[in-house]
């Protein structure tokens, strides 16, 4: 009998490795949350430089309340799908807002930023037609990709030239979906929206761009990256979740295509699985006005993450992006030193992420800070002058 | 069919920087299984591939192609197209 744990094998080994050299990097527990940037891990309170908590909204009092209110009023959970039972007025509300504070046509809403994927990826693209994705694409986008069975072409990093060549190579006779994000996960750089867009001129495609980690963050509208750059016309689908900024659990898909309701007769990820819970969806709402009301949160955002990045510059670190951006990574040597560096900086004090390949792109060994507008600047402070003492100078 | 021997001796020369193990290289190695290679060296091998040729692999074409010698027969089919 061929045991099929077998092949994980590696992994445990590695696992091994890196508990001999502290604590479990991948599998850390925070005993308590005390605020948006701080908790108790360890027993120490921590200073949480890697939540994606962009707007650091997860204890307010409102968001707070109408989630308490929703669980007293529906229950814990909608027990159902959306085309069954689980579909409630507050879920077909979140949509309307979200479509509001889209500028969009339509909006449909998913359990979580990744199933959004999932749906919008199956839902959009079919075996006959072919999906062309960033190398450095999320995780969600590559198992949507294959989940639609669409043939699928991978062009090079951010690399508008490269799409060029290859959607000129192609044999296809189906539809063309072009995958992009608005800020990637690991490194924090941008997506070159005007090439991408000039580049859909020439060969004519659809365009769907994965706002997760600039929706509610980037644009004067907090729209996300095209919003910032002025380009929401000439993106087809938005996807995002309200994981990150909005504070909660669930995605959405969005665009103004005529037939973008049919789409929930036609994704799997969306139809065969339960409903975000009332607490969830009504925190979202709560959450998705606020962003819209206060823009001095994402004003706040982007003082900090200039704050962090200046800090981290001055210490002579690497850094993922050139671009002042909430996701600031540092470059590390290697595994066992990056896993050293980030035992050190949580024995300090401060939680980052540890991000290691292949998770990372080109093989990079990374810290990765992610900024919240609730950072203090003392915190902000205090993150940089810990990675001054452990990180700084040890050949990063 | 046999794979072209032009065709392996090329994606051999292209496969040898992601090598790490210095496995001797023919058209029956196994790629995934034998070189130790994770699933985005994969990708970025077949891009490299891709561009040798100036031709289209799929990722999903990749997926169920093993050998060396089951790549070149892919190239030699798409060079052709
Ligand atoms: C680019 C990107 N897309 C999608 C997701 C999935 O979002 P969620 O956490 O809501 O499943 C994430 C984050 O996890 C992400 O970074």
């Amino acid at each position: 009998m061929v045991d099929l744990l077998d092949k994980h094998r590696g992994i445990a080994e590695r696992h091994k490795r890196m508990m001999e050299l502290g604590v479990n990097a991948v599998n850390l527990v925070n005993d308590r949350i005390l605020s948006p940037t701080r908790g108790f891990i360890q027993g120490r309170e921590t200073i949480l430089a890697g939540t994606n908590n962009y707007m650091g909204i997860t204890f307010d009092a409102d968001c707070i309340a109408a989630g308490q209110k929703a669980m007293a009023d529906f229950g814990t959970g909608t027990t159902g799908s959306r085309i069954a039972n689980g579909s409630y007025a507050m879920h077909k509300e979140l949509e309307a807002e979200l479509a509001r504070f889209l500028n969009r046509k339509h909006c449909i809403v998913f359990t979580t930023g990744y199933q959004a994927n999932l749906g919008m990826l199956s839902g959009l693209a079919g075996p006959n037609d072919t999906i062309y994705l960033d190398a450095d694409s999320h995780s969600s986008i590559y198992d949507g990709c294959t989940l639609s069975g669409a043939k699928l072409v991978r062009f090079r990093h951010n690399d508008a030239t490269d799409l060029d060549k290859r959607l000129s190579r192609s044999e296809g006779e189906g539809g063309k979906l072009v995958v992009v994000e608005g800020i990637y996960s690991m490194l924090g750089d941008r997506a070159p929206l005007a090439d991408f867009v000039a580049v859909k001129k020439k060969h004519g495609f659809q365009l769907l761009a994965d706002e997760a980690h600039s929706f509610g963050v980037l644009g004067p509208h907090g729209r996300g990256l095209a919003d910032e750059v002025g380009l929401e016309d000439d993106i087809d689908f938005v996807v995002g979740t309200f994981s990150k900024s909005v504070g909660a659990i669930g995605g959405f898909g969005a665009g103004n295509h005529p037939l973008f309701e049919t789409l929930r007769y036609a994704m799997r990820p969306y139809m065969f699985t339960a409903s975000s819970s009332p607490a969830s969806i009504a925190t979202s709402l709560a959450a998705v006005k606020k962003l819209a009301a206060e823009p001095e949160r994402r004003a706040r955002l982007a003082a900090n993450s200039a704050r962090l990045f200046n800090g981290f510059k001055a210490l002579g670190l690497e850094l993922g992006t050139d671009q002042v951006s909430p996701v600031v990574a540092v470059k590390c040597p290697d595994e066992p030193t990056t896993i050293m560096m980030w035992n050190a900086l949580l024995q300090n004090g401060v939680y980052v992420n540890i991000a290691l390949p292949p998770g990372t792109p080109n093989k990079l060994c990374l810290l990765r800070c992610s900024v919240s507008a609730a950072h203090s600047d003392a915190e902000i402070d205090q993150i940089i002058a810990t990675f001054g003492r452990v990180v700084a100078g040890r050949g990063n | 069919m046999n794979a072209p021997a032009d065709i392996v001796a090329q994606i051999v020369t292209l496969l040898q920087p992601y090598n790490k193990g210095g496995v001797t290289l023919t058209a029956e190695t196994d790629i995934p299984a034998e070189l130790n290679i994770d699933s985005v060296d994969i990708m970025d091998f077949v891009m490299e591939v891709e561009d040798f040729y100036d031709i289209e692999i799929p990722l999903n074409v990749v997926s169920e192609t093993r050998t060396i010698g089951d790549l070149a027969l892919v190239v030699a089919k798409r060079r052709k197209a």
